[in-house]
């Protein structure tokens, strides 16, 4: 007898498995309702917000950053993607002499988007961006500087 | 406009006589040769886009509309690819294997009607020559394996040789099972024997056990998923074809769906009635060489379905699970199946419709 149950329960399970996939099936070739495939070209992509494409700096309308170039994501960054030369200057309101960033230079070609570099920041200057268009003809241009041209420190970051 | 009910590549050929009769023939042949080759092209881009569809994807559907010149476009690169023979390669079996595999697949095809009048020939042994011809497949695929110098390659062609060893004999039950109804090989008049009932719900029990094995042992016999093992792609490479480029792999790659067609056009034929428009709805209309091929597609296009949905939907099976399968459930389930059968017929307890209703 065992022999038979044996037959009905393959049958029985067979049909099951049929029934799963046919759930997909019908569905998908009436209405693609299962389907995700995004046809990027076409459809613009379905893109997380926590995604992390690459590591930007934040900038206002007045063009200025939040960046005060204490170097911190430098030294967190475990395989050296980024590079900070920094520079002193006079500061034009206090007269001081103080540190600020000439280039904020990050390596996108060689970032394992680890995060850690944005933890590490104080300010929160930089923060990840979901661009995922990062591929390029020529390796030279996933070297990027951050900070805009010609922008300056926000006021009230280093209190 | 053809009336007759008779063969029209015979009325043809017999109008014909000498050189013409020749040249007809040469023409057939190549009217069946397109066919396919387009039907397999075709087929081959029905199981990309029903996978996808199975698998939450679109499948192909960039080249042409619905992607319907996708196929076609990958046929044409095949064409314009290298030829690669292995140096080690015994290079008369490395080539023969693949003209055997696709020459018994449309050799097939010839003796399957696709309508009352379309039919290449129609001898009398007609089914009893398919599955002869059919397992004669599985010679190119030991040949191109053994030529091709490869131990993956081998050992997927062994065990296609193994299972199609197998699976012919429970195969072959499930046909003579239907032949026992028809009373006759002769395909033209296994479908005619269906006029009133088609043969899944005339011989009900038997019909629906026999049905099925010979569902499983096609799948089988055209090394297709569950029972792929002849190819095996996570463990063997490819199979049997992993040293073949080009064109020797299209012929393959084609043989594997004409083989496909082939099971499937015989289980419409042998169970569904072939090229009978079911309760004969369109049998006053005109051009009924049309309409037997409308059903007879239609039915084959069901059970490609079919199959398709095995495919995407079962695992593949081990090889001992194979044999298990074959030798311990579908052939004793097979013999003592028609035996019932035999039994119902000699009783006379089949359903016939036209009987009930009184047609």
């Amino acid at each position: 007898m065992n022999y038979f149950k044996k037959i009905a329960i393959a049958i029985k399970t067979l049909l099951q498995g049929m029934s799963v996939t046919g759930h997909y099936f019908f569905p998908n070739i009436l209405k693609r309702k299962y389907v995700i495939t995004r046809q990027y070209p076409d459809e613009p992509p379905v893109v997380f917000e926590r995604f992390k494409g690459e590591v930007v700096m934040w900038h206002n309308e007045n063009n200025e950053h939040r960046c005060t170039g204490c170097q911190a994501c430098e030294i967190a960054c475990p395989n050296g993607s980024i590079e900070i030369i920094w520079k002193r200057e006079p500061d034009p309101e206090t007269g001081k002499r103080k540190k600020m960033i000439d280039k904020h230079i990050y390596h996108l070609g060689m970032c394992t988007s680890c995060s850690l570099c944005i933890q590490a920041c104080p300010t929160n200057a930089i923060m990840w961006s979901t661009n995922f268009h990062a591929a390029t003809y020529d390796r030279s241009t996933l070297t990027k500087v951050l900070n805009r041209p010609g922008s300056k420190l926000m006021a009230g970051v280093e209190e | 406009m053809i009336l007759s009910n008779a063969n029209i590549f015979s009325q043809w050929l017999e109008s014909t006589s000498g050189l013409g009769y020749v040249l007809v023939l040469i023409l057939i042949a190549a009217l069946y040769l397109g066919f396919f080759a387009v039907a397999g092209l075709m087929l081959v881009l029905m199981e990309r886009r029903v996978a996808g569809f199975f698998q939450l994807r679109l499948g192909p559907n960039r080249v042409g509309p619905w992607g319907l010149f996708q196929t076609i476009a990958d046929a044409l690169k095949l064409v314009s690819k290298e030829i690669f023979i292995p140096k080690q390669a015994d290079k008369f079996l490395y080539k023969a294997g693949y003209y055997i595999v696709i020459i018994a697949a449309l050799i097939g095809i010839g003796v399957i009607p696709f309508s009352r009048q379309i039919q290449g020939f129609d001898i009398n042994v007609g089914i009893f020559f398919i599955t002869a011809v059919s397992s004669v497949g599985v010679l190119g695929i030991l040949f191109g394996a053994w030529g091709s110098r490869n131990k993956y390659s081998l050992i997927g062609a062994m065990r296609s040789g193994l299972q199609m060893v197998s699976y012919e004999l429970s195969a072959g039950f499930a046909v003579v099972t239907v032949v026992l109804m028809a009373g006759s090989l002769k395909m033209t008049e296994i479908v005619e024997a269906q006029q009133s009932t088609w043969f899944l719900f005339k011989g009900h029990l038997p019909a629906i056990i026999a049905f099925m094995i010979f569902i499983i042992a096609g799948t089988a016999e055209s090394n297709r998923v569950p029972f792929d093992l002849v190819e095996g792609e996570s463990e063997l490479g490819a199979g049997f074809h992993t040293e073949y480029s080009g064109m020797g792999f299209a012929y393959f790659f084609l043989a594997e769906f004409i083989n496909m067609f082939i099971i499937a056009a015989l289980t419409s034929t042998l169970f569904l009635g072939g090229w009978l428009a079911p309760f004969g709805i369109t049998d006053g209309l005109p051009a009924q060489w049309f309409w037997g091929m409308f059903w007879f597609f239609l039915k084959t296009g069901v059970i490609i379905f079919l199959l398709m949905w095995f495919r995407w939907t079962f695992p593949r099976l081990r090889i001992d699970q194979l044999l298990t399968l074959e030798w311990k459930y579908l052939l004793p389930v097979g013999l003592v199946n028609t035996v019932v059968m035999a039994l119902f017929v000699w009783k006379d307890w089949l359903i016939d419709l036209g009987k009930i209703f009184g047609s």
